[in-house]
């Protein structure tokens, strides 16, 4: 009995809240991409959003070499929000806010900001369409910015600060 | 157009859904106390590879720009990683990163908006300072 109740005992340790809203919500994500894809041709990511909004504000020839991808981005980011509200309308019933501090949010966003653009790719450019496409530079890129996010988690954790 | 908007809804409703659009489900899984956010990362990288796998070699061309079906596959160089490591220390500091941010923002939290003002600032800073070395650098190769 104690040996047959173990897998399930790790299982619930390892995933407190199930699985099956995860994987869901990855297959989504996933369908989300494929559709994009299989229309267009494009693999989307949602970090090149940020430098192609800017090309609409800025003159910088790093910005305005997404002109012309610009524009669909912006319906795709929409997209994005869009079809996230109809999860807080349909399911959460409601806004629901953030407790991790502002200052966390502001000084990750700007590294955030940085290092996707520097590295050419975020969770669902190297993440997604990278890994999907079985591409070495995204696994590797994956594997180093999930890494180094632990750690710093880790040590954020260790340091006293939460959320 | 409107296909990409159908794709984002899919996209931002499955961000949702998953919690990754809450920063507290992301740290929790960086401080190994729900490793249920791989599952994300893999249904999603599954049904992209099942798809990027297939699709050129079912389908012709993309039907609405004509262009052929490519996997997506970038050079790899010491950026990817120093860039990486930033982002890691960005991911792991709000446990957010930019599509969640979106998807953070439609499900309600205007506290989010602080982590996109930031990402929209360090998008900027890296495009000036790398707009000015390419500056300089084509200037260089000028004066030679």
């Amino acid at each position: 009995m104690v040996i047959e109740a173990l897998p399930l005992q790790v299982t619930a340790e390892l995933f407190p809240n199930g699985i099956s809203r995860y994987a869901v919500g990855g297959l989504l994500v996933g369908l989300g991409t494929v559709v994009v894809y299989l229309s267009t041709g494009i693999s989307a990511g949602a970090s090149t959003f940020l430098e192609s909004t800017l090309s609409y504000v800025s003159d910088r020839s790093r910005f305005q070499q997404y002109v012309s991808s610009r524009d669909w981005r912006v319906v795709f980011t929409l997209g994005i929000i869009l079809g996230a509200a109809v999860y807080a309308v349909v399911y959460q019933g409601g806004a629901w806010t953030t407790d991790v501090q502002p200052w966390r949010l502001l000084l990750g966003g700007l590294f955030v900001g940085i290092g996707t653009r520097v590295g050419k790719g975020c969770t669902s450019g190297h993440g997604v369409c990278g890994v999907g496409s079985a591409s070495k530079t995204s696994i590797i890129g994956v594997l180093t910015f999930l890494a180094v996010a632990i750690i710093t988690a880790q040590l954020i954790s260790a340091l006293g600060v939460s959320p | 157009m409107p296909l990409i908007l159908v794709g984002g809804l899919v996209f931002g409703f499955g961000l949702a859904y998953s919690q990754m659009a809450r920063p507290e489900v992301v740290l929790d899984f960086l401080q190994f106390e729900d490793f249920g956010l791989v599952f994300v990362m893999f249904g999603g990288a599954a049904v992209t590879g099942v798809t990027f796998f297939l699709a050129p070699r079912l389908l012709g061309r993309a039907p609405l720009t004509g262009d052929t079906f490519e996997r997506r596959l970038k050079s790899f160089d010491r950026s990817v990683l120093v860039g990486g490591a930033i982002f890691g220390v960005g991911w792991g500091l709000s446990g957010i990163c930019p599509g969640a941010a979106y998807a953070s923002l439609g499900i309600g939290n205007v506290t989010i908006l602080w982590a996109l003002a930031g990402m929209f600032i360090g998008a900027y800073l890296q495009g000036y300072w790398r707009t000015r070395s390419e500056t300089r650098e084509t200037a260089a190769t000028g004066a030679d």
